[in-house]
């Protein structure tokens, strides 16, 4: 069994996020970039795959140069290879076109991604994926089991949950459940050192059509100060979310 | 040309995402001088509900194979029907589903997680949630097609009454690739997404055997119940419960944080609520410097008088 796990490099989750001085676009001075936090679930449940049923699993990033160092740790945790597309992407499409591109040509039978990524919140990439590769498509997965060529998933539904098989091949964007937090791998220092040696292909993008521009961003602007209340006075409290901020 | 919505249902009952979505096109169609059309797929629900807040037009699907979700069956079925260049989509789980899919079945741009009205129609210019609530993108759609999903509780429900009318349109579209197995609904529990107060609890309870007095203040509230990452990731709560960054996104009218110390991570998913308490016994926690009014003191102390108080309040 073939896996691609697609990662995305995104700001570690403890930045503050600024934009440039003219706000076109997100500054990126200072910057820790980390695994996309719900990528690193797929990631996990991958290499438990690989572990338990002997897939091979391949990482895939569309990005520049700079997000060689986030997918080195990718093949830390254990992946077994890696490719690049060489794009620094801009949109959720022109980023699906060329994962599916890779997807098309290495025949796997799983295509595994995180639901969103913690930058750009987009959440298309997985579902425009599996629509250019004509596959079916599991949002928001908080489970999965392989047997042949059949895959059960659990996903998250409003208020409940519901398990459903699939047949492969099939992409699936996973979530916080698919794995437990406590699952996740932190590399090991035989995993940094082999990692280094792993063989990591860089190919040149496909196509640059893009559907979607960021013309500008903005920050949240602050809140007006705490208003605080003491606790010997709860009934200031409810007269100032009744009659002030109206909330109940 | 009409401005087109989908009109999500769960077992044939129109969603609150529904009616925000459709009160959002019709703000778009309005803004174009157009009417609104809405898709929804095998509904039970009169299509009166989608009128009040302004669908001139319901394309009821009907389709026996479309009687279990799938989101590659559904984008299929909405594009059979849809005939037109906008189409609104709620941002729910199902509904984020199948918007990237019709997406590249039409050619269409996708502006995800939407907060306002269009900037601008020619081109499409919409602010949207990015950076998990820390920052803004202005977004524009390049080429004719837009599809837009709409972050929940950021528009709100409008109503915008018309007179409308029903069409059936009966499909078979095939469905082969996935089957449902299981299908677990908790009753009686407020859709966090969807809920318009959120009461949400942190380390400083101190142990699951606490959260009896959490949920209490929720029920007089009528709110949701939701936790810090610490909490769901000991267990002491359901993943399905947290809130922030790598967890739920929220956009409550009134968030109740107890216990939660305020880490930059949790106030990413929470911090476009309208308005937020927070209540710690560290007078020193992060959170007060985003919070709307703040209590210092002990929540064991606090929560069972509060609720109190907001019980009478309550009548």
């Amino acid at each position: 069994m073939k896996i691609l796990v697609c990662i995305s490099s995104v700001p570690d989750t403890t930045s503050k996020i600024n934009f440039t001085a003219d706000k076109s676009a997100f500054d990126k001075n200072g910057i820790q970039w980390v695994i996309n936090p719900l990528d690193e679930f797929a990631l996990t449940k991958a290499i438990k795959l690989q572990e338990s049923q002997g897939a091979t699993v391949t990482v895939l990033n569309v990005g520049d140069a700079t997000t060689e160092p986030v997918i080195r740790k990718a093949l830390a945790i254990g992946a077994n290879d890696a490719v690049r597309v060489n794009l620094d992407p801009k949109d959720s499409y022109s980023t699906a076109k060329e994962i599916a591109s890779v997807a098309q040509n290495g025949g796997y039978d799983l295509v595994l991604c995180g639901k969103e990524s913690i930058d750009y919140n987009g959440g298309s990439v997985p579902g425009m994926v599996a629509q250019l590769l004509s596959q079916p498509f599991v949002n928001a997965s908080v489970g999965l089991d392989i047997n042949g060529n059949e895959a059960t998933a659990v996903r998250e539904i409003e208020g409940g949950k519901e398990t459903i098989s699939v047949k492969l091949p099939a992409v699936f964007a996973g979530q916080k459940g698919l794995v437990d937090e406590k699952d996740l791998i932190i590399p090991n220092m035989r995993g940094i050192m082999s990692a280094r040696t792993k063989p990591l292909q860089v190919v040149e993008p496909t196509s640059s059509e893009v559907k979607v521009q960021g013309v500008s961003y903005d920050s949240v602007p602050p809140r007006a100060a705490v208003k605080m209340v003491s606790p010997d006075n709860l009934d200031e409290l409810v007269r100032l979310l009744h009659e002030e901020a109206k909330v109940i | 040309m009409a401005v087109f919505v989908y009109a999500e249902n769960i077992n044939g009952v129109y969603k609150k995402a529904a009616f925000e979505a459709v009160s959002y096109a019709k703000a778009v169609a309005d803004q174009a001088g157009e009417t609104v059309t809405a898709i929804s797929v095998n509904p039970t629900d009169s299509s009166d509900l989608l009128y009040k807040y302004g669908a001139t037009n319901v394309i009821n699907i009907k389709d026996e194979g479309l009687k279990n979700f799938s989101a590659k069956a559904y984008a299929q079925a909405v594009s059979e029907v849809l005939d037109g260049n906008t189409i609104v989509f709620p941002h729910t789980t199902d509904a984020s589903s199948v918007a990237p899919m019709l997406a590249v079945m039409k050619n269409f741009s996708l502006i995800t997680n939407v907060l306002e009205a269009p900037e601008s129609q020619s081109p499409f210019q919409v602010k949207r949630r990015a950076f998990s609530g820390k920052g803004f993108m202005h977004a524009k759609a390049e080429g004719s097609g837009v599809i837009v999903t709409v972050s929940q509780n950021a528009f709100g429900v409008k109503e915008n009454a018309v007179s409308g009318s029903e069409e059936v349109k009966n499909l078979s579209v095939a469905n082969e690739d996935t089957k449902v197995i299981s299908h677990e609904q908790s009753s009686g529990k407020l859709d966090l997404k969807e809920a318009e107060v959120v009461v949400s609890a942190g380390r400083g309870m101190k142990g699951p055997e606490n959260w009896g007095m959490v949920e209490d203040l929720a029920n007089v509230l009528g709110a949701a119940t939701a936790c810090s990452k610490p909490v769901s990731d000991i267990g002491w709560r359901p993943h399905t419960e947290h809130v922030g960054q790598t967890g739920k996104a929220i956009s409550p009218n009134l968030y109740i944080a107890i216990g939660i110390s305020g880490a930059i991570q949790h106030l990413a998913g929470v911090n476009s609520s309208k308005t937020i308490v927070v209540i710690n016994s560290d007078a020193e926690a992060p959170f007060f410097k985003s919070a709307d009014y703040g209590v210092v003191g002990d929540a064991f102390q606090i929560l069972p008088a509060l609720t109190e108080k907001i019980k009478a309040i309550k009548g």
